[in-house]
């Protein structure tokens, strides 16, 4: 038996409207426990900006029909890669991101490519192959970080002087270096000016490609292949192209994210980055096979602010921490959702 | 118990009777009020074009679920007499109905008598089953293998009944589908849907003596097929139907081929208004030599045909027999071979790029998969194919690829095309599947249009779409012809548009050009060539 809900309530997406009631249920116990409610939100639009461009990186995969890519940490080690490489040369500042972000970049497309073309030979079957994939990486790339012949004594372990640290801090490098450009205060907010524009910038960069001739013809392959066929697109180029941009997009996303979190965290550290990002694009509203910019805002939005609420306020209002608990139960259960939603 | 058939002919009670039976899909009825009684012995078959309502009606008879899930259907089935109602293949085989389905339902990985004997297998109980309940049981093998070797000697198959069924020859397949229908005990009807489709001639042939031999034993036989040959040699009677509606039951001994093959595909709706005479010879806009194209289905086997410009080719001919996939195949849309020119110069086939580049147009037979982005706007639906081909509707950017959609031109093309098309719509930005298909056809029409074509390929261009449509897309396609002097090659299975609008229609037959006809020849020569008949006559 279904039920029947009021048109709104279904236009909006009943998980978004549970969501959302939980998060304004948050901050009323965060008002009437005397909590800082500007310290709340400075931290929700610190994490806004910081996980933006890793969730933006997912939209093109799924109007490319590459489902949600679950392979995104293949973009975020090129990202790392770009990180390690301008660390290692000590390049500061703005001019460090930048680096970094160019060879990450430059990464990224060829590694996208490769990704693409393997999808394409594992059609119907993108995510699973994405997931281990990723996967496969991850554990590849930790034995690559020990043995990469970097020597900069500020990024290898100590002790022994081979191998790269686990993480490797920002400071003094490019730490916040985005986040506090034109940074300012409202009413005790503070605004990361710099990282916000950029994930902002982005968006409606991707918002701009979706309306050029190779990203329309991108999103009429996914919707339909025998259509497109007929109008001459090969759809195999389609979603490669949308793989590389998900791929670069990765990159880029994990640059800012490093700057802004004031650190380089390696090894098994991208493993399950995907999945808050895909939770993310789900609540903002998206499926499988559909996705909007509006989708990755109000998505970030939402889990983000989740996330930094939950851990101070459950700690003022019951002994423990059940905030991780909470993270783990919305971001799975959000994906399975959407899974259970697929081909619908 | 029921007093005899409605038909002529119908003696003897009727084993299984259909009565005024009916089904919507989605607002649409494919069949409407059908009765029809097959009494014991009879070898009844079933004729009509594809979209006239055979294989719902089957799917009714047969209790599938597709039936169920979409609203269910209303009449009434009677076997023997009495009332049934399927809600499952189960159901309907445990009554005494068999099916040998079109498309092969067995499983490959399994031998010949594992297909015969699934889900019926003879078994013996065991301590196991005992306690656990009978899916426990264990297989009497040796009982299966007698019953599939004396199910397989009645149809005449002499193969060994232990072998699995992946490998096998299709006709082989077939028989062993028959077999398996053959083996199950008290079976009262036995359903052929288009079981020749796959056979060799002798093949064929002894499917038939084995149809009859059913017949012998007092099975009710129901033949679904668009083979009139098949029909005459073996049928007792004939319901025709057409648009989900019985157009007539005949005796196929006595009525000519043509009369049927008309009764089929419906009679021209008059004299034809507004011929005229192109010059004689006229200069050729496409020569297409020896066409070959792997459409399933619908398989072109050698098609050599010129195409004159400014003019409107028809082609025409039953379902199955390739008319389609010519213009798939020019296209590229299905693997073709041969030889094409356009403008005399050599054309390639299978790259469907180069056909738009080089000023073909093809508005698809299959509106829903090919010729429509459902999900997308009216505006962008009527402008992508030229978006992609010729990048128009586009604002400049140095990088070709990155150039921004021009939203102001995509809007003025859009509602032009609306105003010129008599699109039914709350606007350019609705989404295209909220369209009726009459309306969903003018899109994929306007599409095709703003390609600005110099040869367009319209393929079933009124199917599925209401009277009034009809009458709005043939006039937009005359005036395409007349006064944007686009040559059209027009694919239909409605003889009646054929000849009202064309100048002349090819009539395909087992995929080749049977002949090719004036629009006012006579209806016999129609029906003849339609039947493949034309040496003959």
């Amino acid at each position: 038996m279904t039920i029947r809900l009021p048109a709104a309530v279904r236009e909006f997406g009943l998980p978004r409207i549970l969501i959302a009631a939980f998060l304004v249920a948050l901050f009323a116990v965060a008002i009437a426990t005397h909590m800082s409610f500007a310290i709340l939100l400075t931290d929700c639009i610190a994490r806004v900006a910081r996980n933006g461009i890793l969730v933006l990186a997912l939209l093109p995969a799924i109007q490319g029909g590459l489902g949600l890519n679950f392979g995104l940490p293949i973009g975020i080690i090129c990202g790392l890669i770009g990180c390690v490489i301008s660390l290692n040369f000590g390049v500061h500042g703005v001019a460090g991101v930048a680096l970094a972000m160019g060879v990450g970049v430059a990464l990224a497309v060829p590694v996208g490519a490769a990704y693409g073309w393997l999808l394409n030979r594992t059609r119907g079957q993108e995510m699973m192959v994405g997931t281990y994939l990723g996967f496969a990486l991850v554990s590849g790339m930790s034995i690559f970080w020990l043995l990469a012949p970097f020597r900069n004594p500020t990024l290898v372990w100590a002790i022994g002087g081979k191998g790269l640290r686990t993480t490797l801090a920002l400071t003094g490098i490019y730490d916040r270096v985005l986040d506090r450009w034109l940074q300012f205060d409202v009413a005790g907010v503070t605004i990361p000016t710099g990282a916000l524009l950029a994930f902002l910038g982005l968006c409606f960069l991707v918002w701009l490609f979706f309306r050029t001739r190779m990203g329309i013809t991108i999103a009429a392959a996914r919707s339909n292949p025998r259509f497109a066929l007929a109008a001459g697109i090969s759809d195999e180029r389609t979603r490669i192209q949308a793989s590389v941009l998900t791929t670069v997009l990765g990159a880029v996303g994990i640059v800012v994210y490093s700057q802004s979190f004031g650190f380089v965290q390696l090894y098994t550290a991208p493993l399950l980055m995907a999945f808050p990002a895909i939770a993310c694009i789900l609540i903002g509203g998206a499926t499988v096979t559909r996705a909007t910019i509006a989708h990755v805002i109000i998505g970030t939005l939402l889990f983000q602010s989740i996330l930094t609420t939950a851990l101070p306020v459950t700690s003022q209002v019951i002994e423990g921490d059940i905030s991780e608990t909470a993270r783990l139960i919305i971001q799975n259960g959000m994906i399975l959702y959407a899974l259970t939603r697929f081909g619908k | 118990m029921d007093p005899g058939g409605s038909g002529p002919g119908g003696g003897g009670a009727p084993v299984l009777e259909l009565r005024d039976i009916g089904k919507e899909y989605e607002g649409v009825r494919v069949v409407k009020g059908v009765s029809l009684a097959i009494p014991a012995g009879e070898i009844h078959a079933l004729l009509g074009e594809n979209g006239a309502g055979k294989s719902t009606l089957m799917n009714i008879l047969f209790g599938m679920p597709v039936i169920q899930e979409t609203g269910g259907y209303t009449g009434e089935i009677l076997l023997d007499g009495r009332p049934v109602r399927f809600r499952s293949p189960g159901e309907a085989i445990a009554a005494g109905i068999g099916m040998v389905h079109q498309e092969f339902m067995l499983l490959p990985g399994f031998r010949i008598a594992e297909n015969i004997k699934l889900n019926r297998e003879p078994s013996r109980r065991n301590l196991l089953s005992r306690v656990l309940g009978s899916g426990l049981e264990r297989l009497d093998v040796r009982r299966m293998r007698e019953d599939a070797r004396r199910a397989l000697d009645r149809v005449g198959l002499g193969i060994d009944e232990w072998l699995p069924v992946a490998g096998l020859p299709v006709g082989h397949m077939q028989f062993v589908e028959i077999a398996r229908e053959v083996d199950k005990e008290q079976l009262r009807a036995l359903i052929f849907d288009e079981p020749t489709a796959v056979l060799t001639e002798t093949e064929a042939e002894r499917l038939l003596e084995t149809m009859r031999a059913f017949a012998r034993s007092g099975v009710a036989v129901l033949f679904i097929t668009h083979r009139l040959e098949e029909v005459r040699a073996i049928a007792d009677r004939a319901t025709v139907l057409r648009d989900g509606e019985v157009v007539g039951v005949v005796d196929p001994k006595t009525t000519s081929v043509v009369r049927i093959a008309e009764m089929m595909v419906g009679r021209p709706a008059g004299p034809t208004a507004g011929r005229r005479q192109l010059p004689a010879g006229g200069e050729a806009a496409m020569t297409i030599e020896h066409l070959r194209v792997d459409m399933p289905g619908e398989p072109v086997l050698d098609v050599s045909l010129v195409v004159r410009r400014g003019e409107i080719l028809g082609i025409g001919g039953l379902a199955g027999q390739g008319k389609i996939g010519i213009a798939n195949g020019v296209m590229g849309l299905y693997p073709a071979s041969g030889r094409v020119a356009l403008d005399g110069r050599e054309f390639p086939l299978n790259r469907p790029r180069e056909a738009l580049e080089r000023g073909l147009a093809f508005v698809s037979e299959d509106r829903r998969g090919v010729g429509l982005l459902g999900e997308e706007s009216v505006e962008l639906n009527i402008a992508l194919s030229a978006l992609e081909a010729q990048g128009r509707f586009l604002r400049p950017f140095p990088v070709p690829a990155l150039r921004p959609l021009d939203p102001r031109a995509l809007r003025a093309h859009a509602d032009a095309m609306i105003r010129d098309l008599d699109i039914r719509t709350t606007g350019p930005a609705q989404q295209v599947r909220r369209l009726s298909g009459g309306n969903q056809q003018k899109v994929c029409l306007a599409r095709a249009m703003t390609l600005r074509p110099k040869l367009l390929f319209v393929s079933e261009p009124t199917r599925g779409i209401d009277v009034g449509a009809k009458a709005r897309v043939l006039e937009i396609l005359t005036r395409l012809n007349r006064e944007e002097g686009v040559t059209l090659v027009l694919t239909s299975s409605e003889l009646a548009e054929l000849r009202a609008l064309c100048d002349r229609v090819a009539i395909i037959y087992r995929g080749r050009v049977e002949t090719i006809l004036p629009p006012d020849a006579p209806d016999a020569a129609f029906g003849l060539a339609m039947a493949g008949e034309e040496q003959a006559a």
